[in-house]
């Protein structure tokens, strides 16, 4: 067994935290575009397009990201497709993202009033137009904040990744304690470096709260 | 010839019957006053009158194209038939010029040049050419309802239907609405409105319809009806307004 | 190569399936009643008591709900015992589920309670209720009432964070899927068993919530609070 010194212990886990970032941006990345997929899919007027997809949102928020993990990992390999914790990982957390922004996004496209809708139809406004004039952009301003507010959820859970085996902030904090047997210190400073990454987006999302409710247009 | 015809027009919501048979003629520069009780189904009258709800039944003929489920776009319908709401329904990330550039621009294709000078004539008839780069929150009711009316205007329907628009205003702010209405009226302009402003109705309107029950119960000319109403129900309403 | 599903391998393995569903609901079912009672008494503090109080919640607040669940709970199960405070796996998982969930049910009841308008605290008041009678009666039921959905979600992510509690050999039904996949290698079988009975619990739970805002708050616009 080695010995580690602080500075050691401070360093693997800093570099660490750049997986846990790039989980975390990939996730989010890809889970918006997904969203954003499902959210103009959710918009169609049939029944039978809006089902898959809110059963598609219902799934995902039902269930455990850890089991979401799990499925992506072993699943994959049950059906013979082999893949790595990096793809498992990658894979579960982008349609876990995507679920829950396809919900947030959706919510606030249901925000906006029906007069607006109305206000645009009488004008002789279509179905797309409305959207893409009125309803959008007043959804949009409305979506920033609980957008940014979700984008810490991610973060937080890239931590799960850890358990399949994916080496981030989580797992170096395992593994470091394994070698050190410094618990205390070694999940303090663990628990620091997410609150250092989520507690500025946090703000930021209230900031974007405030600001826009104050000016709010709406 | 009639521009707007509406024969036994039905409609209900589920087991709810609102509408149960209304027949209506109106000619071009009419402007026509509907009175009656909450609950008598004089929105959902308007509201049919260009779709924002489709009618069961029946025949609505306007400008001589018939409406039913899927005969007319809203683009279509949009250069017939105006509408004002109760609420004024403004875009509230527009602003007040963009309000009534918007459907001219996307729905008739015009240039932001041409449809800008639109706006600023169409303002300038309701008496708000000075807000045209305002915001809709930045105003008063009243002006927020003038700008929605304003924003019917550009597209030049040949009819305007308006859903009780002075009844979210302040008791203050209704005379410059109902202002506009009457310049409008003496322009010739088509109106159909649901109005509670009986002095209005009377001497801007040319006619009243009182609806009952979800049905045309009395109608005429309208200082005839409202001084001399025929039916009982039309006097116990008139008496409970006054 | 791909193998053909077989759920009859999970068959004999019905016995610790169950026990671990009863020992995820035990523990949510704890978590849901601290968390929720411990949530109503701290928001009211956040906004009512002396400063040092207040700052004390807000940081409690922050830090929970800006680190992973599983941070918090290896923390509890690792890291305590450093100080002496040796807790048992299913006492550390109860500890950070219940502090996990009241930390976010403080923000959700504290939004609840400012979002009831200065005038009925004030048509409280000149009818003669006191301040923890307003607090009880005028605020807290139908700042609840607003929430309501909010709480429930709240309670229901809970319980699904709570697969994480395996990781410290809590034996509930993540722990259960593993302790399967690990005998019989049927890891897909295993865990779309238990994720299927977490879609049910979750709606279950949905469901059980509903029934108690009926039957506690009066329904979502239900009668009157007081
Ligand atoms: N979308 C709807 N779904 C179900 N019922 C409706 C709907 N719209 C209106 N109704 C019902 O139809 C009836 C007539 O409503 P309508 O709005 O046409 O009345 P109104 O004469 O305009 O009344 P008010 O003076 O209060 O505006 C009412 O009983 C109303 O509850
Ligand atoms: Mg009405």
């Amino acid at each position: 067994m080695m010995d580690f010194t602080l500075w050691d212990i401070v360093r693997n886990l800093l570099l660490s935290m750049r997986w846990t970032v790039v989980l975390s941006l990939i996730a989010f990345i890809g889970g918006g575009v997904v969203a954003l997929l499902l959210t103009v899919i959710r918009l169609s007027p049939s029944r039978w397009v809006q089902w898959p997809v809110m059963a598609y949102v219902e799934l995902f928020q039902g269930t455990p990201l850890l089991m979401q993990l799990f499925l992506a990992f072993f699943g994959l390999g049950a059906l013979g497709i082999q893949v790595s914790a990096w793809t498992a990982a990658t894979l579960a957390l982008v349609l876990f993202t995507s679920a829950f922004l396809t919900d947030i996004w959706q919510g606030c496209i249901r925000a906006i009033p029906p007069g607006q809708w109305q206000g645009a139809r009488v004008l002789g406004l279509g179905r797309l137009q409305t959207l893409h004039h009125v309803i959008l952009p007043q959804a949009l301003r409305l979506a920033i904040a609980p957008t940014v507010g979700f984008s810490v959820q991610v973060v937080k859970g890239t931590a799960l990744a850890s358990i399949i085996g994916f080496v981030e902030l989580t797992r170096t904090g395992t593994m470091l304690n394994n070698a050190t047997f410094k618990p205390f210190l070694i999940f303090a400073l663990v628990a620091l470096g997410y609150f250092l990454l989520c507690y500025p987006l946090s703000l930021y999302a209230r900031h974007l709260e405030k600001k826009l409710n104050v000016t709010g247009s709406r | 010839m009639s521009l707007v015809r509406v024969d036994a027009l039905h409609k209900s919501f589920g087991h709810l019957e609102v509408l149960k048979g209304i027949d209506l003629k109106v000619s071009a520069g009419e402007v026509v006053s509907i009175i009656g009780r909450s609950g008598s189904g004089k929105s959902t009258f308007l509201r049919c009158l260009n779709q924002l709800e489709q009618h069961d039944s029946g025949r609505i003929e306007i400008n001589g194209q018939v409406l039913d489920a899927n005969s007319m776009a809203p683009a279509l319908l949009s250069e017939n038939v105006g509408m004002v709401f109760q609420n004024f329904n403004l875009f509230p990330h527009k602003t007040v010029g963009e309000n009534v550039m918007l459907a001219p621009m996307i729905v008739r294709g015009e240039r932001e040049r041409e449809a800008s000078r639109l706006a600023r004539r169409m303002l300038e008839r309701v008496g708000l050419a000075d807000r045209f780069d305002a915001w809709p929150e930045q105003l008063s009711g009243g002006q927020q309802q003038r700008v929605a009316i304003a924003r019917a205007l550009a597209m030049s329907p040949k009819v305007l239907l308006c859903d009780e628009i002075t009844s979210a205003l302040d008791p203050e702010l209704v005379g410059d609405v109902l202002k506009v209405l009457e310049q409008l009226a003496r322009d010739g302009m088509t109106l159909i409105l649901v109005t509670h402003e009986m002095s209005f109705a009377r001497d801007v309107g040319s006619r009243v319809v009182f609806m009952h029950q979800g049905r045309i119960h009395e109608q005429g000319d309208s200082r005839e009806v409202l001084s001399q109403p025929r039916t009982p129900e039309l006097q116990q309403f008139l008496s409970a307004v006054r | 190569m791909a193998m053909a599903l077989d759920f009859s391998a999970l068959a004999p393995y019905g016995g610790e399936v169950a026990a671990g569903v009863a020992t995820t609901i035990s523990l949510t079912a704890v978590a849901t009643l601290v968390g929720i009672t411990a949530a109503s008494v701290l928001a009211w503090l956040k906004l009512n008591g002396p400063a040092g109080v207040r700052w004390g919640i807000q940081a409690y607040v922050e830090l929970v709900r800006n680190t992973p669940f599983i941070v918090q709970l290896f923390f509890i199960f690792f890291g305590l015992p450093a100080l002496g405070v040796s807790l048992e796996a299913w006492v550390a998982a109860l500890i950070a589920m219940t502090m996990n969930l009241t930390a976010y049910a403080t923000e959700i009841v504290r939004a609840g309670i400012e979002s009831i308008g200065k005038g009925q605290l004030e048509a409280a008041r000149v009818l003669g209720l006191s301040r923890r009678q307003t607090y009880r009666h005028v605020v807290l039921v139908p700042a609840l009432r607003k929430i309501y959905p909010a709480l429930t979600n709240q309670c229901i992510i809970v319980m699904l964070g709570s697969a994480v509690i395996s990781q410290i050999s809590v034996e509930e039904l993540t722990w259960a899927a593993n302790f399967i996949a690990s005998r019989n290698f049927r890891n897909f079988e295993a865990y779309i068993l238990a994720t299927l009975i977490y879609l049910a619990l979750s709606i279950g739970m949905r469901q059980l919530f509903r029934l108690a805002g009926w039957h506690f708050l009066g329904g979502r616009q239900g009668r009157p609070s007081s």
